[in-house]
């Protein structure tokens, strides 16, 4: 290690720590390989594969319908929105006409769950930077939409609600009553977010101006989501590319310039309040009809390449298959937006002090399943 | 001069955060979301759509609805289904048909994907709300679905 004498008594030295693979800020088996000198990080080095499962691999194997189970175990704060992906480009492939009803229902899922993931992002986050209190907060709000998800799903977290063709079963008939409920009570709770951290100085001052990544740099990255938002670049597949029933409803994109710690914070807190405006649109005209198409027993999905994307919570995935005309992809490639944005924090975090690399990773909202796969 | 400017404002902005805090302090039973589990065991219900196991619901003359036709053995993704099936003499026709002699199923691989039960064309099985599956041994979460004895109720087809 190399050394520098500061004066006679004495030395700084540069060393190494790890951080995880069991460290709470990591949130997950993340492992940080940090070369600090004292408090300042010198470099960054993550190391990924402790809860790699092969789910590409495993796809291989599996029948179009079994993959779409393996996705909730990915990005599980995302799971509905996983799912989303593969049944659409499995429909796609198959060029299936979708129900109006099942594309309604799929945007109003998939929008909950992205408030979901950001209620528990809240939380974490602000215990993370010392506020235990947003966790229980956070909690309290996003369980409303694990109760909605329970009775219609049959799950929590792990939903595979979606099945090529539409939706395994018909939405329950509390349904709309439900969600009506939580949009009414969130709207309210929503601003007690802001009260409760956002305004508070002690974190405004521990989260302005560290962490910055510029537009240029989030590009060059693959950074997409909330991470390349706060940068000022405009990513949004929800926009860009709209699937389901997202070409129908208005809502703006959440897009800041600061691309610090606090404009990413800010960002996610702006896109709770879209997706709360996205799910009002389209839950009063829910349209009747099927909620589900019938498809082969065995799917097969004819000789070709084939992509979609969607915006999950935290950024974009892509779901790349190549198919030789039989049951399973000869080869499924997960583009998920967790490893990107991880592969930008050492430039980011470089610089910077030890407790600030925990508010940084923090709004970098990793679920590290999403990265490992 | 920021020095103590800083800390007015920490200060105030902390006493602005307690302000809901303390809403919730004193009218906190109202808006409670926490459950007394295990002590509300008794009227804790869960969502009828739950998924906690996969069960083979049989009528009270001891008969179940699967033909054994092994289509959600197919069709689940990890093997947590086994069907092991003989063929018996149809009282009826007296021809020889496939039926089940043992409908195994491995709790412990089950990742609850509903698969099995999406698959069935009889409708045999279906979701069971119990959660609580801690055991001492492993062995005990596998279970065989079809009652001693049972037979096939008559007039299901597949
Ligand atoms: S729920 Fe899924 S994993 Fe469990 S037995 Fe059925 S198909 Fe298999
Ligand atoms: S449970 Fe249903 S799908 Fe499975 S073997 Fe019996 S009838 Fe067939």
């Amino acid at each position: 290690m190399e050394t520098t004498t500061v004066n006679s008594n004495f030395k700084s030295e540069k060393y190494q720590i790890n951080m995880g693979p069991q460290h709470p800020a990591t949130h997950g088996v993340l492992n940080l390989l940090l070369t600090i000198d004292g408090e300042i990080i010198k470099k960054v080095e993550p190391d990924l594969g402790y809860i790699h499962r092969s789910i590409e691999k495993m796809c291989e194997r599996d029948s179009y319908q079994q993959i779409v189970h393996l996705t909730d175990r990915m990005d599980y704060l995302s799971s509905n929105i996983n799912n989303e992906a593969v049944c659409l480009t499995v429909e796609k492939a198959l060029q299936l006409a979708i129900p109006e009803r099942v594309k309604v229902i799929r945007t109003i899922i998939g929008e909950l769950t992205r408030i979901s993931s950001h209620c528990l992002w809240w939380g974490v986050m602000g215990m993370d930077v010392g506020a235990l209190t947003t966790y229980f907060y956070g909690f309290r709000d996003r369980e409303m939409i694990n109760d909605i998800m329970e009775e219609t799903c049959g799950a929590r977290l792990t939903m595979n609600y979606n099945v090529p063709g539409g939706l395994m079963f018909d939405i329950h008939p509390n349904f709309v009553k439900r969600v009506k409920d939580f949009i009414a009570h969130f709207k309210t709770k929503l601003p007690e977010f802001d009260t409760l951290l956002t305004e508070n100085i002690i974190f405004q001052k521990r989260t302005k101006g560290i962490g910055i990544l510029t537009r240029e740099d989030a590009i060059s990255f693959g950074a997409s989501g909330p991470v390349a938002r706060a940068s000022g670049y405009s990513c949004d597949v929800r926009k860009y590319h709209p699937y389901s029933a997202l070409d129908r409803v208005t809502f703006k994109e959440a897009l800041r310039t600061e691309g610090d710690t606090f404009a990413r914070y800010s960002v996610r807190i702006q896109e709770m309040w879209e997706s709360l405006s996205i799910v009002e649109q389209l839950i009063d005209n829910i349209p009747e009809g099927e909620h589900r198409v019938k498809t082969n027993a065995v799917i097969k999905l004819p000789k070709g390449e084939f992509y979609q994307k969607v915006e999950t919570a935290r950024g974009e995935l892509g779901v790349y298959v190549i198919s030789t005309g039989t049951k399973s992809p000869y080869r499924l490639k997960f583009r998920s937006p967790g490893f990107s944005n991880l592969s930008l924090l050492n430039h980011i975090a470089v610089g910077g002090k030890i407790g600030d690399l925990v508010a940084t990773m923090a709004t970098l909202d990793l679920v590290i399943p999403d990265i490992d796969r | 001069m920021s020095y103590f400017s800083d800390i007015y404002n920490g200060i105030k902005t902390l006493l602005t955060g307690m302000r809901v805090t303390g809403k919730y302090f004193l009218t906190s039973r109202k808006g409670a979301i926490t459950q007394q589990y295990p002590d509300n065991r008794e009227t804790l219900k869960m969502f009828d759509r739950f998924r906690g196991e996969v069960i083979m619901p049989h009528d009270e003359e001891n008969q179940h609805r699967c033909t054994g036709c092994q289509k959600c053995e197919i069709a689940c993704p990890n093997g947590t289904i086994e069907i092991i099936w003989d063929r018996g003499i149809d009282e009826e026709t007296g021809k020889k048909k496939k039926k089940i002699d043992q409908f195994v199923y491995h709790l412990s691989m089950c990742t609850m994907c509903g698969l099995c039960i999406d698959v069935c064309p009889t409708d045999a099985i279906e979701w069971g709300q119990n959660f609580e599956n801690s055991v001492y041994d492993r062995a005990a979460l596998t279970r065989v679905l079809n009652e001693p004895g049972s037979k096939l109720m008559p007039g299901v087809e597949d």
